[in-house]
């Protein structure tokens, strides 16, 4: 940041120092909710969505600052990157989360997921039945 | 507006750290101090993106991607191997 900036400059730098600003609330926001939600799924909710929001405002941030034009396609690749590996490494969590009980059934107002595990468990059942080998 | 805006993103950043930590040793289980350590990894990313900003330079950018990639590795082994020992469910 220029000190004693002026025109442009001045814009440039409160702009930036909002988006600054706004990106480390995300963070706290997230930390917040995984502190008062009461379960596993909850808790990610909060955790994996207000984070990726954050990292976008800085890095526009720090394109801000920057003031050149190559700059932002290498922001972006680090934004994108990010964007793809969150929600895979959530997902991750949440259906391990779901096989080993770490939520409460009470909560949810859809269960998709109970059906398909219910269906997959009988499957596996009859096959043990007929004295087919279990392939895993 | 430089010192400012550094004294104010420390504080919010210091907090969320904070809290990140107490749900670390607070769990109650594994999976629930994975996603802390998760968020806690992003807050440390922030920080490097807040000095990046402010100090008008790019050293730290390939940091943040690797900073993704490997906590992007350490939730997927985790939630990969995790296992239920507890004895009955639902009390998290």
């Amino acid at each position: 940041m220029t000190p004693d900036a002026t025109g442009v400059d001045a814009v440039i730098d409160a702009v930036t120092a909002v988006f600054l600003v706004l990106g480390a609330l995300m963070s706290l926001t997230a930390t917040i909710g995984l502190l008062r939600f009461p379960d596993l799924m909850s808790r990610m909710h909060a955790a994996t969505k207000p984070q990726v929001l954050g990292l976008f405002l800085l890095l526009a941030g720090i394109g801000l600052q920057m003031r050149q034009w190559w700059v932002w396609p290498v922001l972006a690749v680090a934004w994108i990157f990010q964007l793809l590996t969150v929600p895979v490494s959530a997902h991750m969590v949440g259906r391990a989360g779901y096989r080993t009980k770490h939520l409460h059934p009470e909560l949810l107002s859809v269960d998709e997921l109970e059906a398909v595990v219910r269906r997959a468990a009988s499957e596996q059942e009859e096959q043990t039945e007929a004295g087919a080998p279990k392939d895993r | 507006m430089k010192d400012i805006v550094l004294i104010a993103t420390a504080v919010i950043l210091t907090l969320a750290a904070a809290g990140a930590i107490v749900r670390i040793a607070v769990g109650p289980s594994l999976l629930d101090r994975v996603l802390a350590s998760d968020v806690l990894l992003g807050i440390v990313g922030a920080a490097l993106a807040i000095d990046m900003a402010v100090n008008r330079h790019l050293n730290n950018l390939v940091l943040l991607v690797a900073l993704t990639l490997i906590g992007f590795i350490g939730s997927v082994t985790v939630a990969r191997f995790v296992s239920d020992r507890r004895g009955q469910a639902n009390d998290s």
